[in-house]
């Protein structure tokens, strides 16, 4: 970042690394053993999958739309990849392989129909959204447990970080998407041409650009993350569930939203997403450290921190 | 005249629902030449240059580019033969910052990732061709209207183009801005790139174009050199027939009629400096001033859509501050907005109920009006101002632009309003609405109704007004009226004070 | 469009298809039987299981009329149906006796449903956010605070009083179907007897405009979500009277996405503008018919729930001008 100076896009992103802070202190101060490097680590992995989803929820955020579509596809790729294995018999990394393709495929099929046709991307995702959760539910309406030679030596993969702390495949899987993501959205044409998009789409057509392939890649991206996702949860839980996942796309929009992107398109950064994941983190294992507070908490937390992002947003706008 | 034909269509058609937007156009420019495409709005400059540039889809006819048969199918491909564009509905991504904007989609990579450091560097190249020094790391956004209209055009100058389009590039700039784009555009030419420029400003076209081309109601009227076509001939050709000079015509006196509403020292801040002026029963005020001087402000101001935080306005029996469009409403207030398309037409709805929502804002929400009257009301508008429309159960996107306009003027004369303010009236809408509207002003002075009308066209302001207020940066600059109301009367108090 | 051909023809002809197919396929299914002073038969079914949907649907096409879209009515009515379960069964250690009146029940849902139908109208209104967004916020909190509210039970509720109110009936039918009637036959006259159907069409179609034309454009954006606020909290008791529990977690599920769809089957524009209450009541009946046929025949629910995905996709599709423009190339090239 050089040259840089403080300008008034950077004030989301920054309001949310504070929000961060002050969270993280709070609870800190609050609950012995709180600020340890192995809780740390355990935001990552226990948020792996929402992180990888809200990454790949970034792109399609950025260039001004939105895809409702990826809790229920998480839960179809944990109980088909689940099927893959345990019932067909197929070796874990082709499963993963087939169900990554699957869910790209998706996702581009989504793209196609909002590009072509003009129809509303939260239409178009919504349909996705009934349409994986009844291909989920069709493979099996129970979960199946997974057990296979391979999974065990993926769980067995650990970055140690510090005394006692490390990073699980999973989370290791969420920061090689993020280091991607950063990469692609920064540094490619594809990645400028997402941002191009959300500030202004029929501008972005006029300057030449093809924003009708990179609109397939952008839910194509989006479908990849969520099946991704849908694995880091399978490794996570070691079972498949075609419930897994409600809600979950909601969460994702959030982390995005606190992580300083517009709704409206045109902002927004991987970056950002990680400190929303990790703000979402922080709030719930604060709850499980209390003891004393619900669960529902949590929710209504993320919902309030959302609705103040947003205003914040408002007002800067306005300005 | 040998040099390359750059482009050259044949007999191109384009139709949308329900209007012929091109019929039978042939066009061709060559390198080396700036051609001026011309036209009253409407008359299918834009979607021409959409066809050629691969935006629309011709319905038929042909096309040459660099001489070959060519199709393009999207702004990109035009790009690819050549052909670069800047619109003039382009915005650039706010967010990224110059040198992105100026490579984007054509970024110097290596292994797919883009190099910063030449991408810089070339958009320091490309503003120093335009004479231009700026921080391309700036984001686009933080940048003058100007500034971003200059990347705009570096931009396209900077994809090897051999023809660069120009829709309406001076519509945001000073007149030394748009001046220093048309001495750059001169040196294009020299340096042998074909130019289509399309511009409503007419001097512009005689200070930088080498030929002319006009366009009427979807059809060409004919291709000049600039030296055989003068501009009173072109405005003929332009406007389809010979000029009945409009300048001649003065709105009739008033004599001493009472004010009826005083603007007393409206102003608001950030916005709009103090403004004061009388309007008489009957009278027609006019608001002139350059492209930014506050006319639009100025009317919002009065009709408290952007509300004044001084000042008020006095009427015989009361004064007041006007917080709202809905107290403006109330008070006998009417506001045709300039924007037609964003702050004017309910889209999807049909004719009758565009006419019919003042009335029914004004009888409130729980008086309906009954189907009778409300069907009378509209045929008595519809007649009255001429609208052309088959059934005003149809939607209101159906009309053609003067027809709306009519629609909204009807809208706001169904309630009989005491003063009628009008913002730009007549832009963008074809000759006939035009006369027609021109004389309902006057009509309604006639009646009693009050007006306060803005329109860019001294022409038009010296013929409708019966005293002008001539605004200027922002402020109030000065008021004529009378028998030295005159369209050098105007300039000069447009001009004063001005190095 | 023809004159005399609602916005919503070809849902009614979709329904009608629907009931059609299933009068061949099982004789009997269009018979009706009065017992007891009651009608019964596989029609009265199909609505009373769409009653809620054509609730929040009539909600739904004022949001959406006036420009917005309301994600958080599932959210609503789970607060709804919390707030009434608490009342009637609170748990132990609750600061208050139970409420044996229904209609204070009833009240109090509504109530609360309402306070988050005009909290989405404040915010976009007032504050002018986006309404996916603003909305998006209540949809993400409003299932916490439901759940909260029940402390993450399911309560059971024995109160036949307030139970009428989902399996009783009335003047023959199920109570359900007679609510969801007088609502839209109430709301049609509301909208259409008063200024508030055009001035709610004109918002939606350019708010600037409407400002501009003096209409009171936060008054009618806050009234839409207000009464889908309110519709909300109505299905939502139903809903907790027909299961005879407050069920935070699952009450109005994906009830918002069911509600637009039934809005866009029912003619209505999502971009905002003219709108057919009457459609979408058709829609969201159109749609319970689909499942309810399918269910009985023996097609797997998951299955059933892909049906839904094809609809909504068949539907937006029709409305896509790029859709019937590409149809229309492709018939003329095959021409």
């Amino acid at each position: 970042m050089k040259g840089f100076t403080l300008r008034r896009q950077h004030i989301p992103f920054l309001a949310t690394l504070v929000v961060l802070i002050i969270l993280y202190v709070g609870a800190a101060m609050r609950y012995e053993g709180f600020a340890t490097p192995r809780v740390f680590a355990n935001f990552l992995g226990d948020n792996a999958f929402l992180g990888i989803v809200a990454i790949g929820m970034t792109f399609v955020i950025i260039s001004g739309g939105i895809d409702l579509s990826v809790g229920a596809l998480v839960g179809a790729v944990t109980i088909g990849a689940a099927a893959l294995i345990q019932r067909a018999g197929l070796h874990p990394a082709p499963a993963f392989a087939l169900v990554l393709a699957i869910g790209a495929g998706f996702g581009a099929l989504q793209g196609v129909i909002i590009q072509k046709f003009r129809i509303q991307p939260f239409l178009a995702t919504l349909a996705g959204l009934f349409l994986f959760r009844g291909i989920g539910l069709w493979i099996s309406e129970e979960s199946i447990q997974i057990k296979h030679p391979f999974l065990d030596a993926l769980a067995g993969i650990r970055v140690p970080i510090a005394d006692r702390a490390w990073l699980s495949f999973p989370a290791i899987l969420f920061l090689a998407v993020l280091a991607a993501a950063a990469i692609v959205l920064a540094r490619t044409r594809f990645g400028r041409t997402v941002y191009a998009m959300g500030g202004d789409e029929s501008s972005a057509a006029l300057m030449g650009l093809r924003t009708g392939r990179t609109k397939i890649g952008i839910y194509a991206i989006s479908g990849f993350c969520a099946a991704l996702g849908g694995i880091a949860l399978l490794l996570y839980t070691s079972a498949g569930n075609a419930i897994n996942g409600g809600g979950l796309e909601l969460d994702a929009i959030a982390a995005v939203v606190i992580g300083g992107a517009l709704l409206t398109g045109g902002s927004g950064s991987p970056m950002g997403t990680l400190i929303g994941v990790l703000i979402a983190a922080v709030i719930q294992t604060a709850i499980i450290f209390d003891g004393g507070l619900s669960a529902w908490w949590g929710r209504i937390v993320t919902g309030i921190l959302l609705l103040a992002f947003l205003l914040l947003q408002r007002a800067l706008q306005a300005k | 005249m040998a040099a390359e034909t750059l482009a050259e269509l044949t007999g191109v058609g384009k139709t949308f629902p329900g209007v012929v937007a091109l019929e039978g156009v042939d066009f061709s420019v060559r390198a080396g030449e700036i051609r001026a495409l011309m036209g009253e709005n409407g008359a299918g400059k834009s979607t021409l240059i959409k066809v050629l540039t691969g935006v629309y889809r011709p319905d038929c006819g042909s096309m040459l580019i660099a001489g070959r048969p060519a199709a393009p199918r999207s702004p990109a491909e035009a790009q690819a033969l050549g052909v670069s564009t800047v619109y003039q509905e382009l915005n650039l991504p706010p967010n990224l910052s110059v040198a992105e904007c100026i490579s984007l989609g054509d970024e110097e990579r290596t292994f797919g990732f883009i190099r910063r450091r030449a991408m810089e560097k070339r958009a320091q190249r490309a503003l120093a061709r335009l004479g231009l020094d700026v921080d391309v790391r700036r984001p686009v956004g933080g940048l003058s209207a100007a500034l971003q209209q200059l990347t705009a055009i570096a931009r396209a100058l900077d994809r090897q183009a051999k023809l660069l389009i120009l829709d309406e590039p001076t519509s945001s700039l000073d007149q030394r801005e748009a001046a220093e784009l048309l001495a750059l555009l001169r040196r294009l030419r020299g340096e042998g790139l074909g130019i289509i420029l399309v511009t409503h400003f007419l001097d512009q076209v005689y200070d930088a174009a080498t030929s002319i081309t006009v366009m009427r109601n979807g059809r060409k009227a004919g291709d000049w050199t600039v030296e055989d076509l003068p501009k009173r001939a072109l405005v003929s050709q332009m406007l389809g027939r010979e000029m009945d000079s409009i300048s001649d015509r003065r709105a009739p006196e008033i004599g001493d009629a009472p004010p009826a509403f005083t603007v007393e020292g409206l102003a608001r801040k950030w916005t709009m400096g103090e403004v004061s002026f009388q309007i008489r029963r009957g009278e027609t005020v006019g608001l002139s001033g350059l492209l930014g001087s506050g006319r639009t402000e100025t009317l919002q101001m009065i009709f408290g859509a952007k509300p004044a935080d001084r000042g008020q306005i006095a009427w015989a029996g009361g004064s007041s501050r006007i917080k709202s469009p809905r107290q403006a409403v109330r008070l006998g207030l009417g506001l045709c907005p300039e924007d037609r398309r964003a702050e004017g037409i309910f889209p999807g709805l049909s004719v009758r109920q565009n006419i019919l929502i003042i009335l029914q804002a004004k009888r409130g929400f729980f008086r309906l009006l009954d189907q009778a009257s409300a069907r009378e009301a509209v045929s008595r508008s519809v007649a009255e101002l001429r609208i052309k429309t088959s059934d005003p159960g149809q939607p209101i996107e159906g009309l053609s632009g003067g027809n709306q306009q009519k629609a909204i003027l009807a809208r706001w004369l169904s309630s009989n309003p005491k003063l009628m303010l009008l913002d730009e009236p007549t832009r963008g809408i074809d000759i006939g609405s035009r006369e027609e509207i021109c004389r309902k002003i006057g009509e309604l002075n006639q009646a009693g109704m009050s007006v306060v009308a803005s329109s860019s066209e001294l022409e038009e302001i010296v013929a409708l007004s019966h005293r002008v207020v001539v605004l200027r940066d922002r402020r109030q600059a000065g008021e004529v009226s009378g028998e030295t109301l005159s369209e050098p009367a105007l300039m000069t108090l447009m001009a004063e004070g001005e190095a | 469009m023809k004159r005399g051909w609602p916005p919503y023809g070809f849902a009614l002809v979709g329904l009608g298809l629907i009931l059609l197919f299933n009068a061949v396929a099982s004789p009997g299914f269009l018979a009706l039987e009065i017992r007891d002073g009651q009608v019964f038969g596989s029609l009265i079914d199909i609505l009373n299981r769409a009653a809620p949907v054509v609730l929040v649907s009539l909600g739904m096409t004022l949001v959406i009329a006036a420009g917005g879209v309301d994600l958080s009515v599932g959210s609503s009515m789970a607060i709804a149906s919390a707030a009434a379960g608490v009342l009637l069964a609170p748990p132990p250690g609750a600061p208050f006796d139970p409420v044996s009146s229904a209609p204070l029940v009833v009240l109090a849902a509504l109530a609360a449903a309402g306070l988050c139908g005009a909290l989405n109208g404040i915010l976009v209104g007032w504050v002018g956010m986006q309404p996916i967004v603003a909305t998006l916020a209540l949809m993400v909190a409003g299932r916490g605070v439901a759940q909260l509210i029940t402390q993450g039970q399911i309560i059971v509720i024995d109160s036949p009083e307030f139970e009428a109110l989902g399996t009783g009936s009335a003047a023959g039918l199920p109570t359900p179907v007679v609510l969801a009637g007088v609502c839209l036959a109430a709301l049609i006259l509301a909208v259409r007897r008063t200024a508030w159907g055009l001035f709610t069409e004109a918002v939606g179609s350019n708010p600037r405009a409407a400002q501009l034309a003096g209409l009171p454009v936060r008054g009618i954006k806050m009234a839409a979500y207000t009464v889908c606020g309110l519709a909300a909290g109505l299905a939502g008791s139903i809903a907790c009277a027909d299961i005879q529990a407050a069920d935070a977690n699952n009450t109005g599920l994906y009830l918002e996405l069911d509600a637009i769809l039934a809005v866009s089957i029912g003619g209505g524009l999502l971009t905002g503008g003219r709108f057919s209450l009457a459609g979408a009541a058709v829609g969201a009946v159109l749609m319970q018919a689909l499942t309810t046929t399918l269910l009985s025949r023996g097609v797997p629910p998951p299955i059933a729930l892909s049906a839904k995905a094809g609809l909504i996709i068949a539907v937006v599709l029709f409305q896509s001008l790029a859709f019937r423009q590409a149809i229309a190339r492709r018939r003329a090239a095959s021409a």
